[in-house]
């Protein structure tokens, strides 16, 4: 079965990722823009920079998250893709898991990747940087699991441009709240390990009810 | 034994009755050709069968139990061809096929895309992103499917020959006739009668206000 997820679900989404740069690069540039802007419209003060960073990071993940969102499947919807991916007899739940790990490796990956220099345009040490890395790392598949649940929901209405965020910014605050404290703790060399530890929770949570979640809102979009 | 049965199935969308108590069954060998205005559920009946849609009422069996539960033996055994393409248009015809017959669990050579390619008169377009190519094209691309899954039982076609070419629908009619000589079951929807060697057993939908 993972053979046949890897040659049908995880290859065409990196080709196909490979194939759209742009449309693929656009949450990153976007990212990066609010990062370098952000100290031009606050203050370039270190100081306050490096207290208000991590939030900053971790706002603009959620902006850019939202915006590739629809991408899981959106276009899969419009082409029929995604009715032959229902119709394979692969459960519905395994192909939810895998485009949206694919999801969350294409949009999230880089911004991992260019962790380091945004944190140093931030003036954020690096103990800061590796547990804003290590909430990242825990937090972000959160948010591509109930996005996708929100998609699946959304994709088969016409203008549901306005429905998604609404549907999505309240279950994303209790997330970024535990995120910032834990920074926050790491900052004031208090232990972290709580809030991570409350990420990672959910993080093993929606893993667990998301999928099946995804498969059910996919079949409802279906009718 | 029929192969699919659907008994007493209603279908509703929005304020809408498309159908209602419908009865319909699938045989091996058999061609059921689906007629019906625009609008009359072709489509819809097409998807509750291929089990993609749940109908409002009523129930279907594959195989003599019920689909609910037997989902996935009719997922080994189908290839269902919708109106859309269900192509990507960023990939090419070879890339395309070759994901969905990963997908399938289907082991296949590059050669047998290669001459199913050919066949379909799209030789020298298989590395072009399908976007590239024309409707006619693209859509024999979508129907390429037909000539891989060689377990498959029941083919649920709808509107195979749009854009196709007059070459072109005679090669799909002989693939239909090959597929219903080796006990195969079709369904298909289509504007134009289908010139099917075989029997060909002709079911209409009527529009309903």
């Amino acid at each position: 079965m993972l053979n046949r997820l890897i040659g049908g679900v995880v290859k065409r989404e990196l080709t196909l990722a490979l194939r759209q740069k742009a449309e693929v690069l656009q949450p990153l540039i976007f990212i990066i823009m609010v990062v370098t802007l952000f100290p031009l419209g606050v203050s370039p003060s270190p100081e306050l920079l490096t207290r208000i960073g991590p939030g900053v990071i971790w706002i603009a993940a959620i902006l850019s998250i939202l915006l590739s969102l629809e991408r899981i499947f959106r276009d899969d919807f419009n082409d029929g893709s995604l009715e032959q991916l229902m119709l394979s007899d692969l459960p519905v739940a395994a192909v939810a898991v895998a485009k949206v790990f694919c999801h969350w490796l294409i949009s999230i990956g880089p911004l991992l990747f260019l962790l380091p220099l945004l944190s140093l345009l931030l003036n954020l040490s690096a103990s800061t940087t590796y547990v804003l890395a290590a909430t990242l790392v825990l937090g972000t598949p959160v948010l591509s699991f109930l996005g996708a649940i929100s998609v699946a929901l959304t994709v088969g209405l016409r203008k549901s441009g306005l429905l998604l965020p609404l549907l999505l910014i309240p279950v994303f605050i209790p997330l970024l709240i535990f995120a910032t404290s834990a920074i926050d703790s790491a900052r004031s060399q208090l232990p972290y390990a709580p809030q991570l530890a409350i990420i990672g929770a959910m993080f093993l949570f929606t893993s667990a009810f998301a999928p099946s979640a995804i498969a059910y809102a996919l079949k409802v979009s279906q009718h | 034994m029929p192969l699919l049965i659907a008994s007493n199935i209603s279908c509703v969308k929005g304020e809408r009755v498309l159908f209602e108590k419908l009865c319909f069954s699938l045989s091996e060998g058999e061609v059921v050709y689906l007629q019906g205005e625009n609008g009359s559920g072709k489509s819809s009946l097409l998807r509750i069968l291929s089990g993609l849609a749940r109908p409002n009422e009523g129930k279907l069996t594959y195989k003599g139990k019920p689909l609910v539960t037997n989902q996935h033996q009719l997922a080994q055994d189908l290839i269902y061809v919708s109106h859309k393409s269900s192509i990507n248009g960023a990939l090419t015809a070879v890339e395309n096929i070759q994901f969905w017959t990963n997908l399938q669990g289907i082991q296949i050579a590059q050669n047998d895309i290669d001459n199913v390619l050919m066949a379909l008169g799209l030789a020298g377009c298989e590395d072009i992103p399908i976007s590239q190519l024309s409707a006619g094209q693209q859509r024999r691309v979508a129907l390429a499917k037909l000539w891989f899954k060689a377990d498959a039982k029941i083919w649920i076609l709808d509107e195979p020959y749009t854009a196709l070419d007059f070459k072109a629908i005679e090669t799909l009619n002989d693939r239909i006739s090959n597929f219903v000589q080796n006990e195969g079951a079709v369904v298909l929807t289509s504007h134009q009668a289908p010139n099917i060697t075989g029997p060909v057993t002709n079911f209409a939908l009527e529009y309903q206000f």
